[in-house]
């Protein structure tokens, strides 16, 4: 579904990404692990380009989503045409509208009124406390129901491949696990997910599998549970 | 002052409060969006009231087409906005938009608004002269009068047509998905891409929106007063750039109501004081405002302003 092979991007002077190459299958849920500064929101950032300084120029490389190169495909249309949705770092949802209307900007390009009218009952399915806030500015969220928003919000999209970039940041352990969950739940439902994180430990429990990331390289890759019993990942990432 | 005088002065108070606050939208609205104040608007009027005149001549003078005059008066307005609209986003296609994809300071950008707002004046001083032209009468004015107060149906059209405007604009604003994608810009621009939305086209929709609000008082002002001449919207354009500073600028209430606050400020003032002192005190009442509330009435402190 996704396949990014040899990229090279660089913000400026500095080279973010040196040869990175990975892949995503349709229905899968795959996460990117790595410490501060590896090259993790860059890598997402290829995929979803904003203008620069947010994101960084692409050297060398490809990025092919079912067969579409997307390296000149412009961000709305990445979300619009192709279908997928990126859940920033630091969520980014727009403080000054209320939850309901977070969600219904995100159907800006959609004309499936009906299958819109479902997907809003399945966000408040999946976090019934967005339900109860709806008519709250979003501003007025605590962090975990804004990261819920910013979840929501990508789904409504028609996303059918969601990216998400830290979505565990400055959340208590069990508000993770219960995003994590409805991720889950997402993900059996047919979303295919491609999640950065810090926390190996929780993005290794729910992941089908894992890369991992070092200054711009991908050092190691492999199945959830084998990477959860390699002892180098232990050791630097799980704090065994 | 009795009741008398007292209603009168409301009137024409609501009357020129329309005109301001109309054309407060389009500032507002521009810099709620992009956080650029855009001080061709006021020209933006200008060309709205001149091609008004243009369509009002072309639908008048030729003997092909005999309209009734009211048919022609609302054709006059609706091509007005829309003929504005196009001069509106062709200046934020050729001049604004440049500067912004190069990430310019938005100084720059403030600079060049008034620099294009300049060439509309001098453009149109080239191509009509500066000789003044009336606008053809397309409302036969009719005046009724209640126990001494006096109001014209032109000066009913106004406000009613001001006010549905704004009811107008304000559901747009707040229930349509363009509406939510324009404040969504004004909180957090680079978000917005990734809700599957071209900013470019809802920055050309808020030009359209704008313009169309000056072409509409521009019409509307020479139908009520009918003189054109090329700075006329020189003097109004500040002083409704003002109202919308004053009403809390970004905030379209703000600049509804700061229109029509400067519209009373202005008539009471010159009903109490000799006129040539009326706008020193009228913009001094504004200060006054400005220094007790900064962001005014409707507004908020943000982080980034000019
Ligand atoms: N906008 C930018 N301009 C310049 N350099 C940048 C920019 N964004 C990131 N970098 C640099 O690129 C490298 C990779 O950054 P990136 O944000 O991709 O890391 P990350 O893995 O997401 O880290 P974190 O976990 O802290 O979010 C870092 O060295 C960073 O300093
Ligand atoms: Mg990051």
């Amino acid at each position: 579904m996704l396949e990014i092979k040899n990229l090279y991007a660089n913000y400026g002077a500095i080279e973010a990404l040196h040869g990175v190459s990975l892949y995503v299958d349709q229905g899968e849920m795959v996460a990117l692990l790595g410490a501060n500064g590896a090259g993790k929101s860059t890598t997402l950032m290829s995929i979803m380009r904003l203008p620069p300084p947010e994101a960084p120029l692409i050297k060398q490389g490809s990025i092919f989503f079912n067969q579409v190169n997307l390296l000149n495909v412009p961000p709305h249309v990445v979300v619009a045409e192709h279908g997928i949705a990126l859940v920033p770092e630091g969520r980014r949802i727009f403080g000054n509208l209320t939850v309901f209307e977070n969600l219904t900007i995100a159907t800006y390009a959609r004309k499936d009124k009906n299958q819109i009218a479902l997907d809003y009952d399945a966000v408040f399915d999946l976090f019934p406390r967005l339900n109860d806030r709806k008519k709250q500015r979003a501003d007025t969220l605590s962090g975990g129901e804004q990261q819920m928003l910013a979840m929501g919000r990508a789904f409504m999209c028609g996303a059918s491949f969601i990216l998400l970039d830290e979505p565990s940041m400055g959340l208590a352990p069990f508000l993770m696990q219960e995003l994590f969950k409805a991720l889950k739940q997402l993900n059996e439902n047919g979303v295919t997910i491609f999640v950065v994180e810090q926390n190996a430990n929780i993005a290794l429990k729910y992941a089908h599998r894992a890369y991992v990331m070092e200054t711009g390289r991908i050092v190691l890759e492999g199945k959830s549970h084998e990477l959860v019993n390699n002892p180098e990942i232990r050791k630097a990432y799980l704090g065994a | 002052m009795d009741s008398q005088i007292l209603i009168q002065n409301f009137l024409n108070a609501l009357q020129w409060g329309s005109f301001y606050a109309l054309i407060a939208l389009g500032y507002t609205l521009v810099y709620g969006v992009l956080l650029l104040i855009n001080f061709a608007h006021g020209d933006i009027f200008m060309v709205g009231a001149y091609l008004g005149f243009f369509f009002a001549i072309v639908l008048t003078g030729n003997s092909l087409i005999h309209l009734p005059l009211w048919i022609v008066f609302i054709m006059t307005v609706v091509l007005s906005m829309i003929a504005t609209s196009f001069v509106g986003v062709t200046l934020e296609r050729v001049a604004y938009r440049p500067l912004r994809r190069k990430g310019t300071n938005r100084l720059y950008v403030v600079i060049t608004a008034l620099m294009c707002g300049l060439i509309l004046e001098n453009g149109n001083l080239a191509v009509f002269g500066a000789s003044r032209r009336s606008f053809p009468e397309l409302i036969e004015k009719t005046i009724y009068s209640f126990g001494g107060i006096t109001i014209s149906n032109i000066k009913i059209m106004v406000i009613v047509t001001a006010f549905v405007a704004f009811i107008v604009l304000e559901m747009i604003i707040r229930k349509t998905r363009i509406g939510m994608a324009m404040r969504a810009i004004s909180y957090d621009r680079v978000a917005v891409p990734l809700m599957g939305i071209p900013v470019d086209r809802i920055i050309v929709f808020t030009f359209v929106l704008g313009s169309s609000m000056a072409a509409l008082a521009g019409v509307l002002f020479v139908t009520a007063y009918p003189v054109l001449e090329p700075y006329m919207g020189a003097t109004i354009g500040w002083k409704a750039f003002i109202a919308a500073v004053v009403g809390g600028i970004g905030e379209i209430r703000g600049a509804f109501v700061g229109g029509f606050l400067l519209g009373f400020i202005e008539i009471f003032v010159a009903a109490f004081f000799p006129s040539t002192l009326r706008d020193l005190i009228a913009f001094s009442v504004l200060l006054v405002l400005l220094s007790v509330k900064p962001t005014g009435l409707f507004g908020f402190s943000r982080s980034t302003k000019i």
